[in-house]
């Protein structure tokens, strides 16, 4: 379809609005209130446009074929004018202190708008300045423009702002005969209202400060930042976020130290908030890079002899780790053959594996596909907690797309009953989320495999008492209860679901995506889970996307070839070992942090994405081992284009690498991954694919999962975290367990033990969970091929 | 090329040899020359000299004068008039301002180091012109010889002193307000109770 905005004849799709269409051809349309992929709140109506000499929004206004469309008519500035003074009445004139001037939506428009004087005024009121914790709130400097509460509940998906009545007075009737009409709304608007959080005194959020990121103004603040550097002194770093498998664009604010300390230092996280939301640990786990004073020359030599003298039996690693430091450690594992073990991508490696062999292509979705998608299913994964971003986008195609779904999880979220009705918690029991995939099969999937085609006998027959109205004798309607027999799934039986609710929810549902969390993946019976994964992909509409649990995941598993760990000597790059090369504190030899090095990620999108060094550190980077070691490269980026072409990689030079999102939101940055060579490259036979049942009892279940967005040591590491690892319990286990909120417990199987202390969870409704953040214990000595077991729990009197 | 005209190629003499040769005659007779030599005694003498005698002296100079910075503080609350608004720091064309902010324990914002690079410092004047507080002010202090090319003055070196309040001086150079600034003032937000002042005043 074709519109012509300006003279300008552009390309729209049906359904765009005409801001959509007017930004992504480079067409200026100002705007306050609008964020891109939340739905409209016409508040500050700046972006008034004529369609066909008529008014109208251009946030709101469909496209339709043939639009004539003006933005910038005399009229149209000279109402602007008016609405960008009533935005100026009684607001603080303190932008010299104020943290926003200098990137302020208000400032700029206010000069775009050429607003020279102030013909209006109104008594002004009280309005104290707020204090919520992390944010901190300005009402004065609010303009009620409604982004924090529109991104929190469309994007977010916390809901915690609302608008609060202000107690201002309503404009003097004398303004509403002079001015313009939209003008008079604007401020009568304004004047009514202000933001606070749901219970108006406390926020109860995860904290993301997403808000603050978005407002146009300072009134919205995080306490951290607040009166530390204006905007302009601080230079952008485009980086990726490293805590997370999203690897989402993000900037390093940097600017120096102090006036004595010319080095450098990250002051905050800032972000394109139209295109990419970040989670609280992208935002603000940033100040945990490593300062080396000296290179330890002694250590190193130590280090280099000990791979020349061939001791090194194992190399133990993370996934934290960029694409091209897995490529060096894979080099070097071909040159002095030792193990390279990393358990969490071992697995992951395994069932992507799995996946293709059967599917014979890579998993098929996108972030992007979720967040198109109307129905999603999420089987596995404990959503917020284990991947808040990944989160942020189903909770967009809910709320936006009216979309539907079911979180299929044993725990359940209280947070995810509120987002919608249409998106139903469904709680199976620990261990049967083969039993999940096989119903989404039998219900969804066309014509199956002759392997599971013993999934369309599995049904039931059952009772289902239905009224029927008949006519007696004489002619009067009576109502009876007949009893009915109908064949119902035993397989849903079995996962706790009824399956009537869904076809509710496949009225007008046509994209489809599934979602396999980390439960699948640590899991005894991965390969079977795998293999009914690709199933799904294959014969049913679903679009199936598996989240890699950390950072790179995805990366390490298509780089490396891991192994279990053997006995003897063993490097710890990153991690403990006999000899550690680590950026934690026990180490041998100090390494860098993620946000001092360049390098790329392989994001959950497939994608290869750039990131780039914030901090300097002086002490010894991977590279400069191998290169000690006979590899050849002055800088780590220079292995981005020699990652193998055979495993989906390209070889384009790091520098070549863009990162950033263009006006229409098409994602441009690095490359996304040729997966179908990487499929074609695949020497992969399947194990057996045989479901084995296990026993547990579903009461004494514990998870490995983290409080939302402290997804490591490494979050861990920041002050915005810096917590002690306990066992998060909801209300309903602390009873079963006779357990007292704040109280030492210990937790146990046959041959472990561990004491922590016990808090509560309010968001969770059953069961409990135990963090790996903290690397002072070691949770992992309980959850060897699981992600969740059984665990006795005794306080400590 | 450029073609060169000679202006004066024709020009006459004025004067006929004669009357030249008597000019030079006149001049070596008369004794101009010693009125000359008259008057330089005649000075030397009364002992009226018109250099100082640096650096026992110095000259007094004008207010406007732009030397070395001065942070200044309001006489009233004595509290630092400098907000922290980095426009200084922002406008610096040789970019030799830096400031260092935070959240004071008052909830202000607190201005906890500023310092100039004075080897730097090209005595512009924009810093104090765009000050909105008037703080940052150029001072009289004109000696800042050091062996170094960088010599920074620091938050503590430039701000007034409390107990040398009274000596500080309002710098009247640019960015200062003009005496008649008053005239000039705008319709503020605040108009409105002006406005019902006078309407009361009308209703008494």
């Amino acid at each position: 379809m074709k519109i012509t905005i300006n003279g300008k004849v552009v390309n729209a799709n049906d359904g765009d609005y005409v801001l959509q269409v007017a930004r992504a051809n480079d067409i200026f349309i100002p705007a306050i209130c609008y964020l891109n992929d939340c739905s409209p709140t016409l508040a500050c109506r700046m972006c008034m446009i004529e369609v066909d000499s008529k008014r109208s929004y251009a946030c709101n206004t469909k496209v339709k074929e043939g639009m004539q469309i003006l933005t910038n008519t005399k009229e149209l500035w000279d109402e602007r004018n008016a609405i960008m003074q009533t935005y100026c009445i009684n607001h603080p004139l303190q932008c010299g202190v104020c943290d926003k001037s200098g990137e302020c939506e208000l400032q700029n428009f206010t000069h775009k708008a050429k607003v020279d004087t102030q013909s209006f005024y109104i008594k002004d009121i009280d309005r104290r300045h707020k204090d919520w914790g992390m944010l901190q709130y300005d009402p004065s400097l609010c303009i009620v423009c409604e982004r924090c509460i529109t991104v929190c509940k469309d994007k977010i998906g916390d809901n915690e702002l609302k608008t609060v009545a202000r107690g201002g007075e309503a404009p003097a009737k004398e303004f509403k005969e002079t001015m313009s009409k939209d003008a008079n709304a604007v401020w009568a608007k304004f004047q009514k209202s202000l933001i606070a959080p749901q219970n108006e005194e406390s926020l109860q959020c995860q904290e993301c400060a997403e808000c603050v990121s978005v407002c146009p103004t300072g009134a919205l603040i995080n306490k951290n930042f607040q009166y530390r550097s204006n905007a302009w002194e601080l230079s952008k770093i485009p980086a990726s976020n490293p805590h997370s498998s999203d690897c989402e664009l993000m900037y390093y604010d940097v600017k120096q130290k102090s006036i004595n300390d010319n080095s450098k230092m990250i002051y905050r996280v800032s972000n394109d908030f139209h295109f990419a939301s970040l989670s609280k640990a992208a935002r603000f786990a940033f100040d945990i890079a490593n300062e080396c004073k000296f290179k330890d020359e002694k250590e190193f030599n130590h280090l280099v002899s000990l791979f020349k003298d061939g001791k090194i039996k194992n190399v133990k690693f993370n996934s934290y780790i960029t694409n091209e430091e897995a490529y060096i450690l894979e080099l070097l594992r071909q040159k002095y053959s030792f193990n390279l073990v990393n358990n969490e991508a071992l697995c992951f490696q395994n069932f992507i594996n799995n996946f293709i062999y059967h599917a014979k292509e890579f998993y098929n979705a996108s972030s992007n596909d979720i967040k198109k998608s109307d129905f999603i299913i999420s089987l596995g994964s404990f959503l917020r907690n284990d991947h808040i971003s990944l989160y942020y986008n189903i909770n967009n195609a809910i709320v936006m797309n009216k979309g539907a779904g079911l979180n299929f999880y044993p725990i359940k979220d209280k947070k995810i009953d509120k987002i919608s009705k249409n998106f139903i918690n469904v709680n199976y029991n620990f261990s049967d989320e083969a039993k999940v995939l096989e119903f989404i099969l039998q219900y969804f999937a066309k014509d199956l495999p002759s392997e599971l085609s013993h999934l369309a006998n599995e049904y039931e027959e059952c009772t289902k008492e239905v009224e029927v109205k008949t006519k007696d004798e004489q002619g009067n309607e009576v109502k009876q209860i007949q009893s009915e027999i109908i064949k119902k799934s035993s397989l849903a039986k079995m996962i706790n679901f009824d399956e009537d609710k869904l076809k509710d929810l496949l009225i007008k549902k046509n994209n489809f995506t599934l979602i396999i969390g980390a439960d699948c993946i640590y899991n005894p019976n991965a390969s079977y889970i795998a293999y009914l994964c690709a199933c799904v992909q294959k014969y049913t509409n679903f679009k199936v996307f598996i989240i890699p649990p950390r950072t790179n995941t995805l990366g390490v598993s298509l780089l490396c070839k891991l192994s279990k760990e053997e006995d003897g000597f063993t490097l710890g790059y990153n991690e403990r070992g006999d000899f550690s090369f680590s950026n934690d504190e026990h180490n041998n030899l100090l390494s860098s942090m993620l946000n001092q090095q360049e390098g790329t990620f392989t994001n959950y999108d497939k994608r290869l994405v750039p990131t780039n060094a914030a901090l300097k550190f002086d002490g010894y980077f991977l590279n400069d081992l191998a290169n000690a070691l006979g590899l050849n490269a002055e800088y780590t980026i220079e292995y981005t284009k020699k990652l193998p072409l055979n495993k989906g990689f390209k070889n384009i030079d790091f520098d070549n690498l863009s990162n950033y999102y263009d006006n229409a939101g098409n994602n441009h940055r690095g490359y996304l991954l040729n997966t179908q060579e990487y499929v074609k490259n695949l020497d992969f036979q399947a194990s057996i694919k045989e479901y084995k049942k296990f026993e547990l009892n579903n009461d004494d279940v514990i998870v490995l999962a983290n409080p939302i967005a402290n997804f490591s040591k490494y979050t861990n590491k920041s002050s915005s975290f810096n917590e002690c690892a306990c066992l998060y319990a909801s209300k309903n286990y602390l009873t079963k367990h006779n357990l007292k909120e704040n109280s030492m417990v210990k937790i146990s199987n046959e041959n472990e033990e561990l004491i922590v202390k016990v808090v509560l969870d309010e968001n969770i409704e059953n069961s409990a969970y135990l963090p790996t953040y903290d690397d002072k214990i070691n949770p992992f000595k309980f959850f060897k091929t699981h992600r969740y077991c059984s665990l006795n729990v005794k306080e400590i009197v | 090329m450029q073609r060169y005209k000679k202006v004066d190629e024709n020009r006459k003499l004025l004067l006929s040899p004669y009357e030249k040769f008597i000019k030079s005659v006149k001049r070596c007779l008369n004794t101009e020359l010693l009125v000359g030599v008259f008057s330089v005694i005649n000075e030397t003498f009364k002992f009226n000299t018109a250099t100082i005698k640096y650096p026992f002296e110095k000259i007094k100079l004008d207010n406007r004068y732009r030397a070395v910075h001065r942070l200044q503080r309001f006489i009233e609350s004595e509290s630092e008039r400098c907000i922290g608004c980095g426009l200084c720091e922002k406008i610096c064309i040789s970019n030799c301002i830096r400031m260092q902010t935070e959240l004071g324990s008052d909830g202000r914002k607190l201005v906890s180091n500023y310092s100039i690079n004075l080897g730097r410092c090209i005595y512009c004047g924009f810093c104090a012109e765009v000050c909105p507080e008037l703080a940052i002010v150029h001072g009289v202090e004109y000696e800042n010889a050091c062996e170094q090319r960088a010599y920074f003055a620091h938050k503590k070196d430039i701000l007034t002193p409390i107990d040398k309040l009274k000596e500080q001086v309002e710098f009247e150079g640019a960015g200062a307000l003009r005496k008649d600034a008053s005239a000039f003032v705008k319709k503020t937000p605040n108009y409105y109770e002006i406005e019902l002042a006078a309407k009361g005043e009308e209703n008494v």
